[in-house]
């Protein structure tokens, strides 16, 4: 084949990538069957059992070697620290911990330092992004000014810039009358609230689950009732506004059961849940380690099995990372003053793929969680393997046994609960757009 | 002489007007079409009638306005009544005054025409039930603003020749608008083709119910026309409450040239006043020739002449 003219630029464009010899993994239309796929100009030209064996004449041929090839996962929830917070994560170390974990899109959030409460802060990160990013990056703008839960932000300009969800980032807006305003503001806009689901009053000074064991270790708790109160109130007023809402991340069965309801009687909710809350529970915190500190904060055994089983039942939507960089010394302190957060873009799909190899959940039930289902709830093209989707692909060998050495993370900080776990699973290769912007080393 | 010599037939039923609901569409045609005839009063030599003359009207205030006011003045003097103003401040109210105490001091002065404004809706309607005289609304709270309804009708009908089966968008802070309520309901009755469009924060719950087809954006809202009526966005409700700010207000649905040319090409622009310049309304739309605006002002006289006619004609012989 010819080589050919790039489109955008002028320049000799690459051959054509035929990826083949791999099982191909469509979360969207449940496709789990070998085949091969073919890649031209950024975007899948070709995928099927024909491609299994027979790759089109002047391609760059790829021997998946019978491994997954599925679309790269798209991470709801990211902090990726810039602006502001530099030191902890740049939009390029974020974006290259990504790649390595098989995450082509992330979602960054607006708590910054400025907050992105802005249209000039949407085109900030935008650029940014596009210098420094090896993946693609699209921020969530705030919700009301400063995240401070009181004023609307400017949601039509925001969006226009490129804002694709509104939220409160870490903090929930308190004030019911505000929050109903929200949501009746962005349904104008079509644009989803992506809410965090944490009552502060009731919150007020906890760190940890509240129950036994933190009254063992004499930390002020956070209850369920916390989350479970927000959750009920918000869908109270989705129910009235017609709002379309997303509870950023649930921790408890409660909360299931009362995003459950409201899906069955047809309201427009979706909920996520970070790997942290589906893989572990409060008893990791086990002597003060802070590196289990976090926010929803971690909870019992058997509200981790029903987030577990609320993903195999399509009751929680999306799986995010809740990727949240904290330099050594946020987290070396005293339990209660230690910051909250984990990193976590490395190790979501390994820490996934648990659920898959302990039979809780199907393999493309599994991906859908981090594909198709973030990208229907922003709008974001990806997150499925047809013809003429973008090409955010990546290959997966399912079973390959690693140690997390956090030394050898590539984000910028090092704060992963994943800290020497043995983990299943590893990505082998990842393209965004068409282009390989990572190769696993001990891969051939 | 009476500016009604040309239809001697119409006579007005009510005591009161405390709003167009309630009205048929033969009165409001009715009121129209003697506040035509004294539109034309206003601009003859001797601009007088003494169809008022021995007659009081008092101009009661609970909230502050200059065109309403001075409008009802000069439609009073026109017609040869003795007009008093009376501001009620905040003053006499924190005296622990109600509505209905004041109401029944100025009883007992025996006026025989009260035109009331009051912030609270249904005050003019609580305040009508305690006097001996007739009663018209001059804006209650988010609730009426009858006469100008009938001035935009008016207004409206001398430009186009007729209401029924024209497109009107209301557009704008439907929700705090008592002029967007008399508004939809007269037009209704008139047979037109009612819009609102606005944010939904600015909307009304259940504003289809009120007899409007209800769009969230300019573009469709004003799509084929024939009227684009512009609300007053009030300044506190800009800065984050109901809408962001000014500049996404004026972004998505203050009127420019680009939102009005979706819409008829003879297509009026119309505003009750006063206008925020940059809000909802650009300058050069406020000034275009499509804009009927002063017009509105004008019409504004003839209709409160028309409706102190109207109801005069009820009152008991002096």
């Amino acid at each position: 084949m010819a080589k050919k003219k790039n489109k955008t630029n002028g320049a000799e464009a690459e051959a054509p990538v035929a990826l083949i010899n791999a099982r191909l993994i469509d979360p969207a239309s449940g496709l789990d069957e070998p085949g091969g796929l073919l890649v031209d100009d950024g975007v899948i030209a070709d995928l099927g059992a024909h491609l299994r064996r027979n790759a089109p004449d002047g391609a760059q041929v790829v021997d998946c070697g019978g491994n997954v090839l599925c679309p790269g996962l798209i991470d709801m929830i990211v902090f990726a620290g810039e602006p502001g917070f530099e030191h902890r994560e740049t939009l390029a170390t974020a974006s290259r911990a990504a790649a390595a974990g098989g995450v082509t899109t992330i979602i960054c959030m607006p708590d910054t330092d400025p907050v992105i409460d802005d249209a000039a802060l949407v085109d900030y990160i935008e650029r940014r992004a596009r210098d420094t990013a090896v993946v693609h990056v699209h921020p969530m703008a705030a919700v009301t000014k400063g995240l401070k839960g009181e004023e609307m932000t400017e949601i039509g300009l925001l969006k226009e810039a490129g804002a694709v969800a509104f939220t409160n980032g870490k903090s929930s807006i308190s004030n019911a009358r505000v929050m109903r305003r929200v949501l009746t503001y962005t349904r104008d806009f079509g644009a989803v609230v992506v809410h965090n689901t944490e009552d502060p009053d009731l919150a007020d000074a906890g760190v940890m689950h509240e129950g036994e064991i933190s009254s063992r270790l004499g930390l002020p708790g956070i209850p369920c009732s916390a989350e479970s109160i927000m959750v009920e109130r918000d869908l109270r007023l989705v129910d009235l506004t017609g709002g379309r809402y997303h509870a950023a991340q649930i921790s408890c069965g409660t909360s299931i059961e009362a995003i459950a309801r409201a899906k069955a009687r047809g309201l427009p909710v979706t909920c996520g849940i970070s790997i942290n809350h589906l893989t572990l529970n409060e008893n990791d915190i086990g002597s003060y380690r802070t590196f289990f500190k976090l926010r929803p904060p971690l909870r019992p055994e058997s509200d981790r099995v029903a987030g577990v089983k609320g993903l195999a039942a399509g009751d929680i939507d999306v799986i995010v990372s809740g990727h949240d960089p904290m330099d050594a010394d946020a987290k070396r302190r005293p339990f209660a003053e230690a910051e909250d957060g984990a990193v976590g873009l490395e190790t979501l799909l390994p820490a996934a793929l648990s659920l898959y190899h302990n039979g809780h959940i199907e393999l493309p039930a599994l991906l859908r969680a981090m594909t198709t289902n973030p990208a229907d709830i922003l709008g974001l093209p990806g997150g499925r393997l047809e013809k003429g989707a973008i090409a955010d692909l990546i290959l997966v060998d399912l079973d390959l046994p690693w140690i997390v050495d956090p030394d050898l993370l590539r984000s910028k900080s090092k704060n992963t609960p994943f800290d020497e776990s043995k983990l299943q699973g590893r990505v082998l290769r990842t393209m965004v757009a068409g282009q390989t912007v990572y190769n696993y080393a001990g891969a051939s | 002489m009476s500016i009604a010599a040309a239809t001697p037939e119409f006579q007005f039923p009510h005591r009161h007007l405390l709003g167009i609901e309630g009205l048929t569409p033969a009165e409001i045609t009715g009121l129209l079409d003697l506040a035509d005839e004294a539109a034309g009063l206003s601009l003859q030599s001797s601009r007088k009638s003494d169809i008022l003359r021995g007659r009081t009207q008092i101009n009661l205030f609970f909230e502050d306005s200059t065109r309403t006011q001075s409008s009802f003045e000069l439609a009073g003097k026109r017609l040869g009544a003795n007009v008093m103003n009376m501001s009620v401040k905040s003053s006499s109210m924190s005296k622990g005054e109600t509505v209905i105490d004041t109401a029944m001091t100025l009883n007992a002065m025996h006026p025989d025409i009260l035109v009331v404004r009051h912030y609270a809706a249904g005050a003019v309607e609580l305040l009508s039930q305690k006097v001996d005289c007739s009663v018209i609304n001059a804006g209650d709270g988010a609730h009426e603003h009858p006469t100008q309804a009938l001035l935009d009708a008016l207004t409206i009908r001398r430009n186009k020749a007729r209401i029924a089966g024209l497109t009107i968008a209301i557009c704008g802070d439907v929700l705090h608008s008592r002029v967007a309520r008399s508004d939809i309901i007269i037009f209704n009755a008139l047979g037109a083709r009612v819009r609102v469009v606005a944010p939904s924060t600015l909307l009304p719950p259940n504003a289809e119910r009120l007899g409007a087809e209800v769009h969230n954006s300019m573009a469709d809202g004003l799509k084929d026309a024939d009227i684009v009526m512009m609300l007053r966005l009030q300044r506190e409700r800009m800065t984050g409450s109901f809408v962001p700010s000014i500049r996404e207000y004026f972004h998505f649905f203050g009127l420019d040239d680009d939102k009005l040319s979706v819409a008829k090409p003879d297509a009026l622009v119309m505003h009750p006043g006063p206008m925020n310049r940059g809000v909802e309304i650009d300058s050069a739309i406020a000034d275009d020739p499509r804009s009927v605006i002063s017009e509105q002002v004008e019409m504004g006289v003839a209709v409160r002449m028309a409706v102190l006619e109207a109801l005069a004609s009820g009152l008991p012989s002096q």
